[in-house]
């Protein structure tokens, strides 16, 4: 009568890259070979052309960041730079199975952002109001309508902090991590693109202010651009030319569930008690945590924020109360001041920077690949990341996404 | 859960502290006299490094008082402790 859970998903796939030995010199190198990174090199090829072009990757493909996030994927950021680039990145999500000709199991099952206090309430309805003028979907809907969507949450007025509604966006979902970077390896790989894992940068060159090389774990790799796409260690790297970033790196903690029969239809995030949660394909509760408050490139953080995590958890969703945890885990994410991504130019001629995405990174994947390409094909930003300069730290021109970031982003 | 050695009450959980931040960033002498440049590099930008760093803590839930303490981030081990005022210690990690 019924399938069981992830009946639906197709075999583990065959090899869908080679493992190329570096050449000495490339147009364009792309520095960390995550989403972000796997995603510039795929636009590269696809959009501009430029199909001479390798992703280092000091570890194995996709093995930091996008392996160990929440797949939520939405788009109803408070201001219009943020909608600008993230409503970009949904609608490429729309359509990125075709594009990509492989199965990435978007599912637009949709994300309620709770509001358990009357300010939150006042943001909630102002970040719908806005997200509306910005022709994003969104609906204020209260404790009721939290409950039709999602059976599972407690609406009760008994708790310590009670849901007093929710944004509601129906286009929001999730997909699955991996199956989204097989599917840009594979493409990238089939343009020509070099995929290079084990390959870690320890240094680049610079010559009249202009980037020249890159010193690798594997040698020298000469380079007309390079583009850092390396999330939690951009400090790091920046730092290797003189570039300060105004990043500090965190471990952001998440953890899953055993599986379980389908329980949770949506996505539901809530801010104020720092829990997100959603129900993987394949059944396992998938939820996240806020980061942890020290400054940490471990991978792993403390108990007491997954304990804390699931108190609220518990709290919104007794049913989760005989549940059993499965694995918890860490990754590091680079927070920005003002919770918004810095993408764009850099003082080092040809050196291109994405970074900044802190929590939040994996929704825009197809979206900043896109605009990261576009960057440095023109050496220009592409109009949906103009607004997201280093140089706004010094101007003043910050893009505040506290509210709408959500978690402690 | 990480023990904090609080250089007044001795180690304590994590959970009793708040973090604070990079220590040692001084607050301009002159105000008035920094470019938006300058002030942006107070306001925004922090030492960010893969290695021992110098941070500030809080024990929150005890003594109340601020310290100093340099820590590994890549392994998160505490490398010393010391109390405010007094210069970083050598550590090597």
């Amino acid at each position: 009568m019924t399938s069981p859970p992830g009946a639906h998903l197709p075999e583990h796939p065959d090899f869908l890259w080679d493992n190329p030995e570096p050449k000495s010199s490339y147009d364009v190198v792309i520095v960390g070979g995550g989403g972000h990174g796997i995603a510039t090199a795929y636009y590269l090829a696809k959009v501009h052309g430029i199909t001479n072009v390798a992703v280092l990757e000091k570890g194995w493909l996709a093995g930091g960041n996008m392996a160990r996030n929440t797949t939520i994927i939405r788009s109803n950021y408070l201001w219009d730079e943020s909608s600008g680039i993230y409503e970009h990145s949904l609608k490429l999500w729309e359509g990125l199975e075709e594009d990509l000709g492989y199965p990435i199991l978007f599912d637009q099952r949709g994300v309620l952002n709770l509001a358990h206090s009357l300010q939150d309430v006042r943001d909630s309805v102002r970040r719908v109001n806005a997200n509306r003028l910005n022709g994003i979907d969104a609906e204020w809907v209260d404790p009721a309508g939290v409950k039709e969507i999602c059976p599972i949450v407690n609406t009760s007025p008994d708790v310590r902090y009670p849901v007093l509604g929710a944004t509601y966006q129906p286009r929001a979902g999730i997909a699955k991590h991996d199956y989204v970077a097989w599917g840009y390896a594979r493409a990238a790989h089939a343009m020509g693109v070099d995929l290079i894992q084990n390959c870690e940068v320890t240094g680049m060159e610079t010559s009249g202010g202009r980037i020249t090389a890159v010193e690798t774990s594997r040698g020298r790799i000469a380079a007309g651009k390079v583009a850092l796409c390396a999330a939690g260690h951009s400090s790091v790297l920046a730092e290797m030319v003189g570039l300060r970033l105004p990043l500090a790196s965190h471990p952001l903690q998440a953890l899953v569930s055993e599986l379980l029969e389908p329980v949770h239809p949506t996505v539901v995030m809530s801010n104020a008690v720092h829990v997100y949660v959603s129900q993987a394909h394949k059944g396992e509760l998938v939820m996240g945590a806020g980061i942890d408050s020290y400054n940490g490139y471990g991978q792993r953080g403390s108990f007491h924020i997954i304990e804390q995590q699931m108190s609220a958890a518990l709290e919104l969703f007794p049913v989760f109360a005989r549940a059993h945890l499965l694995r918890t885990w860490a990754g590091i994410v680079d927070v920005s001041p003002d919770a918004s991504p810095i993408v764009g130019l850099t003082p080092v001629g040809g050196l291109y920077l994405n970074c900044g995405w802190g929590t939040g990174g994996f929704k825009a994947t197809p979206g900043v690949g896109d605009c990261f390409a576009h960057t440095i094909a023109h050496d220009k930003p592409h109009p949906f990341n103009e607004p997201f300069t280093l140089e706004r730290f010094t101007t003043g021109a910050l893009v505040d996404e506290h509210g709408a970031a959500a978690v402690a982003h | 859960m990480q023990l904090i050695p609080c250089p007044w009450c001795g180690p304590r959980e994590e959970a009793e502290f708040h973090y604070g931040g990079q220590a040692h960033v001084a607050y301009p002498e002159d105000p008035s006299a920094l470019t938006d440049e300058e002030w942006a590099r107070y306001v925004f930008f922090r030492d960010n490094p893969s290695g021992p760093f110098a941070e500030r803590w809080s024990h929150n839930a005890g003594c109340r008082r601020w310290f100093n303490a340099v820590r590994d981030t890549r392994t998160h081990d505490l490398l010393a402790v010391y109390r405010v005022g007094e210069p970083m210690p050598e550590v090597t990690a």
